[in-house]
């Protein structure tokens, strides 16, 4: 009695945050992280909330979106319910703050990983797999008949001015020795609005943007994406450094999502795979992947079912790419570097051993 | 007729000079005019706004327990119609005052044509339509019950009656956040206008006493009250708005980790709060610095204690010439809730800005934001008039109106 009183005292001080360094020692796979979600019955989810096909707010007051999506694939996996998510939208200052501090569990919301953000010396994240690869790219009018970089030689280019987005510009036009004339604006805004006005040839922004810029234009269909890729936005959902076995089950839900697409399982089809497995003793992969045999979901701390909950949730990865940002969103975008490993992408599972 | 003309004739075209400027300027309006109606009603997809009407209005509120809501503004309805009764039925004893002046018939009239074109502009359902109705008469019959029977109040009577709001606030509140037996809804479900006016409501009826607290302290002759007041109202007045809504968001997370700081909307609110009541004790103390000494020498004379001659002498003199300028501070105030967007709560910019993102609406931006403009408008017209009407009760040198 005394043992369990002294030891949830521990628990809620813990979860208090006031004690530092007693996160993560917590005996073997218990993470305080984890134990604070299932208490609280929710998940709380950093989200950037105004980001076309990443995470916004339809009329009915859900959340949707790409990066919404692995929010309620993570509530589903933990707390058995994708609904279980308490969404808060962060701005790009204060969302490390946010996670730091402990007010969100997971920062779903458009991070591009870098070195100094993972480093314990610098933010002190803990990276999930990228969710979306994205980068810089060049949008052009069709009838231009512009194909590449050195098409654009000597040719007005629109810009945000004070962003990376300039400074990648410059670079890769150096690098190829490229003489160009870079027309920067303050805001996002006033550089499309050059761009459809004809003050420049192209316009560059991350290829995301870009696209979903695209879709407002009069014609979206006149322009067309350079094949270029100037820059690497990896983005990436994200934990602290301080719980390991909390990043580790956030980790290896997205994982999972990646890996179904893999195997073929979908939302529709998940329960009919489940079946197959347990119905089928030698599908030994398929077994461990779906928590029918074998003890991963418990060594993560999460039900052994975690990955057919996230699919039953909100669909594979594919799946969650095409209905966000894919040809079933209007942004319509190509999946490029986000897909399979099989098809020449960068979406790779390792094992699920 | 022949008057109207011949009064424009006089006002917009006395001199050839005149004439010319006037031409020019009502071709440049008519010209924007026709270009702003050509867009509304050709090129601009309303669907948007309609769509999206509830998300504006009520932001991620729970649809089972809007009916709360909905009970809520009844109530508001049903207490601002007596209240406008009430006021006409008691006109200042030095005045005379009709039951229906022409503004009340014209401001009742105009409330009905709202209520009846814009829920079917909306396209909202003839559910909720009926119920914009059932607030109209509401309306009208708490307006007209309290005209007709309200003149049979006392004096005790009335001012129990004006009790019915800060208690109508406290039981908004918890019709809002629930308890009580109501299911709770959490303050980041809270959005859109409800979210605004909430956050905006609290920091003026919050910020007033504070401010007035906080000017008396000024004009203090406590060393350390005065100096604490003026310390605090030049460290607000010195940071920007935004800098200290970032303070309340990210440092109190670190202060009072795991969940101990209040929600992120009671953060954001009492930063209003603290904020406003900074400018406002500066308006206030311009009040109290336009009561001349000798009102304050002669109450204390006459026997009356300092905090007696204060109620009674030199704050009702004070607040009311400060009011003017407190109500440009509430009215700055409302604005400045739209900067809550940017620390991520979804009141009326921020929801606007979540519909924006919506792939199925890229690229409405004229839409959205000329509908925040209306609705912002609303709001502070209302505020801007009815501090009108308060003024000209106040007013001791008014002449009584003949209408």
């Amino acid at each position: 009695m005394f043992r369990t009183r002294t030891r949830s005292l521990v628990v809620s001080l813990c979860a208090a945050g006031l004690l530092a360094g007693c996160a993560g020692d917590g005996g073997g796979v218990q993470s305080q992280k984890l134990s604070t979600i299932t208490g609280r019955g929710k998940l709380i989810c950093g989200v950037e909330g105004k980001l076309p096909g990443f995470s916004f707010v339809g009329p009915d007051g859900k959340y949707l979106g790409l990066d919404v999506d692995v929010c309620k694939a993570v509530a589903a996996a933990v707390l058995g319910d994708p609904e279980k998510v308490e969404y808060r939208d962060l701005n790009s200052s204060e969302r490390f703050a946010a996670l730091a501090s402990g007010e969100v569990d997971l920062l779903s919301r458009n991070t591009t990983m870098t070195l100094s953000r993972d480093a314990a010396g610098g933010n002190g994240l803990s990276f999930a797999p990228t969710t979306f690869y994205d980068g810089q790219g060049v949008l052009v009018p069709v009838a231009s008949g512009i194909k590449d970089l050195k098409g654009l030689a000597g040719k007005p280019i629109c810009v945000e001015s004070g962003t990376t987005t300039e400074l990648n510009l410059a670079d890769r036009m150096r690098e190829q020795n490229i003489p160009y004339t870079p027309l920067k604006f303050q805001t996002s805004d006033q550089t499309f609005a050059a761009y459809l006005g004809d003050r420049c040839v192209a316009v560059t922004s991350d290829r995301s943007q870009l696209a979903g810029k695209r879709t407002s234009f009069p014609k979206p269909d006149d322009h067309t994406l350079l094949p270029v890729v100037m820059s690497k936005e990896p983005l990436t959902p994200a934990t602290t450094n301080g719980d390991p076995a909390w990043a580790d089950a956030v980790r290896w839900i997205v994982y999972g999502l990646m890996q179904a697409e893999e195997s073929g399982i979908t939302q529709a089809n998940v329960d009919a795979k489940l079946a197959e497995a347990k119905a089928n003793t030698n599908q030994a992969d398929l077994r461990r992947f779906l928590g029918v045999e074998g003890d991963f979901g418990k060594q993560l701390g999460l039900p052994p079912d975690f990955v057919v909950k996230a699919v039953k949730a909100v669909g594979n990865y594919g799946e969650i790419f095409d209905r966000n940002v894919g040809p079933a969103s209007a942004l319509k975008l190509d999946r490029g570097l986000n897909r399979q490993w099989k098809d020449g992408g960068l979406i790779y599972s390792p094992p699920f051993r | 007729m022949n008057a109207l003309l011949r009064r424009l004739r006089a006002e917009l075209f006395a001199t050839p000079a005149d004439g010319a400027l006037s031409v020019a300027l009502i071709m440049l309006l008519s010209l924007g005019a026709f270009g702003f109606l050509r867009w509304a009603l050709t090129q601009a997809q309303w669907a948007v706004v309609k769509v999206n009407s509830t998300l504006f209005a009520v932001g991620r509120y729970p649809i089972e327990q809007q009916w709360r809501l909905w009970l809520l503004t009844a109530l508001l309805v049903a207490a601002s119609g007596a209240t406008w009764g009430l006021l006409r039925a008691h006109p200042r004893p030095d005045r005379t005052g009709v039951l229906w002046p022409r503004n009340d018939r014209l401001a009742l009239v105009l409330l009905a044509l709202i209520a009846l074109a814009l829920p079917s502009a909306l396209g909202l359902t003839l559910a909720i339509q009926t119920r914009w109705w059932g607030l109209l008469l509401l309306l009208a019959l708490c307006r007209w019950l309290a005209g007709r029977f309200g003149a049979n109040l006392s004096s005790t009577g009335r001012r129990l009656a004006a009790l019915v709001w800060p208690l109508l606030y406290l039981v908004g509140m918890v019709l809002i956040s629930g308890g009580l037996g109501l299911v709770t809804v959490s303050p980041s479900e809270w959005g859109g206008l409800l979210l605004t006016l909430l956050a905006s409501s609290f920091a003026i009826l919050l910020c007033f006493p504070i401010g007035v607290l906080l000017a008396l302290g000024r004009r203090s002759e406590l060393p350390l009250l005065r100096w604490g007041s003026v310390l605090y109202i030049e460290f607000i007045r010195g940071a920007p708005l935004i800098t200290l809504l970032f303070l309340g968001q990210n440092i109190l997370g670190f202060l009072l980790p795991g969940g101990l700081a209040p929600e992120r909307v009671w953060r954001a609110a009492w930063v209003l709060t603290f904020f406003a009541a900074a400018y406002l004790a500066e308006a206030v103390r311009s009040g109290l610095a336009a009561v001349p000494r000798g009102q304050l020498e002669a109450a204390r004379s006459l026997g009356l204690s300092y905090p007696k001659a204060l109620q009674h002498v030199v704050l009702p003199q004070a607040l009311r010439v400060a009011l003017p300028a407190m109500v440009g501070q509430f009215i700055s105030l409302l604005q400045d809730t739209t900067l809550l967007s940017l620390i991520g709560l979804l009141e009326l910019l921020g929801t606007a800005r979540t519909v924006m993102a919506n792939p199925a609406f890229l690229g409405r931006n004229g839409e959205v934001y000329l509908t925040l403009a209306v609705l912002f408008w609303g709001c502070c017209a209302a505020l801007g008039l009815s501090s009108r009407a308060l003024e000209r009760r106040l007013d001791p040198h008014a002449v009584p109106s003949a209408t």
